[in-house]
């Protein structure tokens, strides 16, 4: 039982420190290094939560496929840091902070507070987590959304093709 | 095996990496790491969807999860090809020189 704590206080500190990395990193291939560990780091504790497949296909979709088209933007339009920008917004910058910091904190504060929200809170009962449960589920109550989502990346590529093409036909 | 961690540790721990995602958001000016700082937010939402729909023993929360890294997916397809195409129309890629629907 102390086991599952330590992996748990161990990954979410490194998930927390990689992605303040990704949001503070100067330059973007840094940012984008830092995300990737991050995405590693919330597969694990997707596994602490007995979610098997989900944690596989957190690190092949985000740590392979998206990760490695944002490296690939990054590499090809060759940009430098933040810091030649002239800096005529910090006032901005600060008001951004500070309102995500409200924010954050009174999310923090109802989460913590959820069990005096929640009727029936729920005490840890993992039953169905293999892939055949999954698909199951999947198609059959969800079969709609699912072919829903077909299009939708049909029509993400279509749309990223017309976006990037030069001149279209 | 099982853990005995609270729900309310999972569900701090993501609402914390929400806020640091929306800091990200609201703070930085490159497009691709305002991208990069969206996908923070969206995980935190994705580890909040698995941690209830592992103390509820449910699996619609798992297909969910499911769904939104779809819709990521797409967001990061078509994001990038939009900064693609400003970087080429405008050769930069922060948000702050890109003014042109201000008044």
């Amino acid at each position: 039982m102390s086991l599952t704590y330590f992996f748990f206080a161990l990954l979410s500190i490194l998930a927390i420190a990689s992605a303040i990395v990704t949001i503070s990193a100067k330059h973007p291939i840094r940012s984008a290094m830092a995300l990737v560990f991050h995405f590693f780091m919330l597969a694990g504790l997707y596994l602490t939560l007995q979610a098997q497949f989900v944690a596989v296909m957190q690190i092949i979709v985000y740590a392979g496929a998206i990760m490695v088209l944002v490296v690939f933007v990054v590499m090809l339009l060759n940009l430098g840091d933040e810091a030649t920008l002239a800096n005529k917004y910090q006032v901005r910058q600060l008001a951004g902070i500070v309102l995500a910091g409200v924010f954050g904190l009174s999310l923090v504060y109802s989460m913590l507070n959820l069990r005096n929200m929640l009727n029936e809170f729920p005490t840890h009962t993992v039953e169905f987590t293999t892939v055949q449960a999954i698909g199951n589920t999947l198609y059959t109550n969800y079969f709609v959304q699912f072919e829903a989502i077909g299009i939708l990346l049909t029509a993400a590529i279509v749309g990223a093709v017309m976006l990037a093409k030069r001149k279209i036909m | 095996m099982f853990t005995n961690i609270p729900l309310e540790y999972y569900l701090g721990l993501s609402a914390v990496l929400f806020a640091i995602g929306a800091v990200g958001v609201l703070t930085r000016r490159n497009a691709i790491v305002i991208l990069m700082s969206i996908e923070v937010m969206l995980n935190a939402v994705n580890l909040t969807f698995i941690s209830f729909a592992s103390y509820f023993g449910d699996t619609v929360g798992q297909i969910f999860v499911f769904f939104v890294m779809a819709v990521a997916a797409a967001e990061a397809a078509v994001g990038l090809a939009i900064v693609l195409a400003l970087y080429r129309n405008k050769q930069t890629v922060f948000v702050d020189e890109v003014n042109l629907l201000k008044w």
